[in-house]
């Protein structure tokens, strides 16, 4: 285990390098974007976690007693919107991702620095747009917008939601190109495509994903624009369009979004699994290859959010069997983490809780999907409670979880100083517990009948209702106090040094927070990713040399 | 309705229920099981191979190529697949029994309209929000939208169908137990949606027969879609009699469920849906032998009053239809003569609730 040496002279990083606003403004530093983006998504996340605090309260009894109908409806809109779309989307790749890919595969920085920058101001305009639907009023049509209800009955600010989401993935588009040509183009000399951390492979997929999906999407949301805006005929039936088809085109892009999602923290799972066995994962090209296979099975399972809206029963075949496949590389990475423990040297740190929390909470999020793969079953479970457990396990459960496990890993490494750990425990517990307070009732709503979206509800769902809008503060309190403890570390934190985990990552081997060009020499790679051994002979090396 | 206020499992009312129940029981095991090694393996392995002062571990490294390694990841892949093909295979079966009314059903009309459920039984009665079903008897919806996506929904049932604008859909179930169930809209549909509910009565047999009896008085679905046939002078042109043959449109004896040649030398099977686009979008579909004569009745329609015209076409018969009397001759020439369109219909079909059954309301003709 390595301690932090000598104190730190006030050396030069990539946070002290230049002062001023501007100069955070006008970065071209992938480290620095990667900040900007944690700001700015860390604020829409508290505007998407208010909504769910409004929904949660508001259900906690049958009526609609806390708000109106209208307003219920377009509180549930914005949660879905502000998650989906600024928060979970850009969280990891744009936060971690961005900070991290250079510095994992010894590169200098992104590709293209610029359009990174770019990224983010095109993230920033399209929040601009969600801001000020919110502030002007709201829209109702749920973060779906099924049509013809978004395009001709909603009374809400479709256009302006839409424009806001349609910004939003030419930033994700960028982002993925920019990832995929620093991968290919920018490794250091000796990382080999089979030496990338599961990290980058993970985020390859991802990136793979947000550039063939993400045009589908702008392209529906452009279409409905027009439709809703000129009245051109292409979903509402009485222009002559087809309902329908908007449903096609939005989950062919969204369920591979669903992959977007929770790729990257798949990926941040591999990492810290492995650092804290201190043992090379399980199955290494298994986890790899699963991603990749993941980011292509992914686009071929639309079909099943349309068991019930008419899709003829040999297309729906098609998509069940396809979606039962595409769970099969998940069970396999599910299974190389948990053999990755086995016989390794375990430490439960923090990101470790949060790691393992993720492999339980994401193992009951995609079993219960297969719920939903069902055809037979999925009649009776769609549009229920039963799927909005479903995707909270795998978004919350999942996806923000292994956002937390690597936001906790990496943050001596982006910080400089550690966080407190006693604190951290008590959050990832109270998450834990909280978490599945809130929705693993309403698996039982679920298959009891409650629709989603409901704002009024029979009296014989109360009692889960109660017990999910409890949890809910729970979780809310375990989201809360990492916000506090992380901000006070900044300042009193301990100081971490390069290497607080004994983690074999290139990252790892520059000093923490990294200066501007992120290595003094170019490195050079030698060995496989996850060489444990020698990083402890490295360790050892160069401990004898400062001694002599 | 029995509300307790405290349940797990809803009530099980339908022949469908059982089934799925089933399934769901067959997947709960799966995954608890699957959840719970998971959970336990880490558990122990956290506890077993933990750091701790005076043990120092030399974690084995493992090489992805090794034999044992390969098999690992062999049988974690393909015992899930098989299971998973397993749970295929029995969602596809339910899925096909539930998508695919029996021919023996009874047939109910449903129309989801922004915020509520408008029910038309081929008797005549109409109900609003409520469903009168006999017990032991296949009943099959026919259901449409007047304005966005609905769905009908009972969970007791276990099934449910989205309820499109501008499309037929159906959805099939047979009850199995005398109650009272909740009908939800499950497809999130706008402001009121959480109040688009309703109750599903099962009655015994001769309670339905009683609660029918009691009527609407306004005449079977078909008797009032005749008179709106009249009403709409769609009888000037379409013959209905088998030997009349000089229509100027096409004899509708014997049409619904027959092979229809069209025009363009394709062919289509008469359904609800073709009877629906005849009537509202004429032009698109021609009869092969007769001219582009039909004017578009879009927006002179609603589609309750569809459904019924729809119910009248039927009860002339399938192939050949003879039975029918000589009352569904055309009558009333010249008194009724539909008035072509005016330019093109407002925005959206919907009508308001019309006051004659049928007929929507922007029908200054008379």
């Amino acid at each position: 285990m390595i301690t932090a040496t000598a104190p730190l002279k006030e050396k030069k990083n990539y946070i002290n390098a230049e002062a001023g606003l501007k100069s955070w403004l006008l970065t071209q530093d992938h480290k620095r974007i990667a900040i900007l983006y944690l700001i700015a998504v860390t604020a829409f996340f508290m505007v998407g976690g208010l909504m769910a605090a409004l929904i949660r309260i508001e259900l906690a009894t049958p009526a609609g007693d806390l708000l109106d109908s209208n307003t219920y409806n377009k509180v549930f809109t914005m949660h879905g919107v502000i998650m989906v779309f600024f928060f979970l989307i850009p969280s990891i790749p744009a936060i971690l991702g961005n900070f991290l890919l250079p510095l994992m595969i010894g590169a200098k920085d992104l590709a293209f620095p610029r359009i990174n920058l770019i990224s983010w101001y095109i993230y920033m305009l399209g929040g601009l747009c969600g801001v000020i639907v919110l502030l002007s009023g709201g829209v109702d049509t749920g973060w779906t917008f099924y049509t013809p209800f978004s395009s001709t009955y909603s009374n809400g600010y479709v256009v302006l939601t839409a424009l806001a989401a349609f910004i939003n993935g030419f930033s994700s588009i960028l982002t993925g190109l920019n990832f995929i040509v620093t991968v290919h183009r920018m490794r250091a000399p000796g990382m080999t495509w089979f030496r990338l951390p599961l990290f980058v492979w993970a985020h390859y997929a991802t990136s793979i994903i947000m550039i063939l999906g993400t045009p589908v999407i702008a392209v529906t949301l452009f279409l409905l624009m027009l439709e809703r805006g000129l009245h051109i005929g292409f979903f509402d039936p009485a222009y002559g369009g087809d309902p329908v088809l908007f449903q096609h085109l939005f989950w062919f892009y969204s369920h591979p979004a669903v992959y977007i999602m929770i790729l990257p923290s798949m990926g941040v799972i591999s990492e810290v699994v492995s650092t804290f066995c201190s043992k090379k994962p399980f199955g290494y090209t298994f986890i790899a290859f699963s991603s990749l296979a993941i980011a292509v099975f992914g686009f071929l399972v639309w079909g099943h959010h349309l068991f019930v809206s008419s899709q003829s029963a040999y297309a729906g075949m098609v998509f069940s069997i396809l979606s039962f496949i595409v769970a099969i590389p998940s069970a396999i990475k599910v299974f190389n983490w948990t053999a990755t423990m086995y016989k390794g040297s375990v430490r439960l740190d923090t990101p470790m809780l949060y790691a393992l929390g993720f492999i339980g909470l994401f193992t009951i999020g995609g079993l219960t999907g297969l719920f939903l793969a069902a055809m037979g079953l999925d009649v009776h479970l769609t549009d229920t409670y039963f799927v909005i457990a479903h995707f909270h396990y795998v978004m919350v459960g999942g996806a923000i979880l292994g956002y937390l496990a690597g936001i906790h890993f990496w943050w001596p490494k982006i910080t400089g100083r550690m966080y407190p750990e006693g604190w951290s425990k008590i959050a990832a517990g109270l998450t834990f517990v909280g978490f599945n307070l809130t929705f693993f009732p309403q698996f039982i709503l679920g298959y009891m009948g409650m629709p989603r979206r409901y704002h009024v509800y029979p009296p014989e769902f109360q009692v889960f209702n109660v017990l999910s809008s409890a949890g809910a503060t729970v979780l809310g309190l375990g989201f809360l106090i990492p916000g506090i403890y992380l901000i006070w570390s900044l300042k009193y934190g301990k100081v971490a040094g390069p290497n607080p985990w004994g983690a074999t990552g290139l990252e790892w081997q520059t000093s923490s927070p990294p200066p501007t060009e992120n290595f003094e020499i170019t490195p050079v790679v030698t060995t496989e990713a996850y060489d444990y051994a020698a990083l402890a002979a490295r360790e050892q090396m160069q401990e004898v040399t400062r001694l002599g | 309705m029995q509300v307790k206020s405290f349940q797990l499992f809803p009530e099980a009312a339908s022949t469908i229920a059982g089934q799925v129940d089933g399934l769901y029981a067959f997947l709960i095991i799966i995954s608890a099981f699957f959840s719970l090694l998971i959970a336990l393996l880490i558990v122990y392995f956290a506890y077993k191979y933990r750091v701790r002062p005076g043990v120092t571990f030399h974690p084995e490294h493992h090489d992805d190529h090794s034999i044992g390694g390969m098999v690992l990841e062999i049988v974690w892949s393909v015992i899930p697949l098989g299971l998973s093909m397993i749970m295929f295979v029995w969602g596809v079966s339910i899925y096909f029994t539930e998508s695919r009314p029996p021919a023996d059903s009874m047939e109910v009309y449903v129309t989801g309209k922004q915020w509520m459920w408008k029910i038309q039984h081929m008797e005549g009665a109409r109900e609003i929000n409520e469903l009168h079903i006999p017990v032991g008897r296949n009943i099959k919806l026919t259901m449409t939208s007047e304005d966005v996506i609905h769905d009908f929904y009972v969970p007791a049932f276990r099934t449910k169908a989205d309820v499109l604008p501008g499309r037929y859909t159906t959805e099939w179930f047979q009850a199995t137990q005398v109650g009272a169930y909740h009908i939800f809209c499950a497809e999130y549909c706008g402001t009121k949606h959480s109040g688009m509910v309703g109750t599903v009565y099962v009655m015994s047999q001769p309670d339905y027969n009683a609660w029918l009896g009691a009527g609407s008085g306004e005449g079977s679905m078909a008797e009032q879609g005749q008179s709106l046939f009249n009403q709409l002078g769609c009888g000037n042109c379409h013959a209905s009699v088998i030997n009349n043959q000089n229509g100027r449109c096409p004899n509708l004896v014997g049409l619904f469920g027959s092979r229809v040649e069209l025009k363009d030398g394709s062919a289509v099977k008469a359904d609800e849906a073709y009877i629906r686009e005849s009537v509202l979008y004429p032009q698109s579909k021609i009869v092969a032998g007769y001219d582009d004569y039909m004017p578009t009745f879009k927006g002179l329609i609603t589609e309750d009053g569809m459904l019924k015209l729809i119910e009248y076409v039927k009860s002339l018969g399938a192939k050949n239809g003879t039975q029918n009397s000589a009352t569904s001759m055309p009558v009333q020439t010249g008194e009724a003569v539909p008035v072509l369109p005016r330019g093109r219909p407002q925005g959206k079909m919907i009508a308001p609730p019309a006051p004659s059954p049928g007929v929507a309301p922007p029908a200054g003709n008379r």
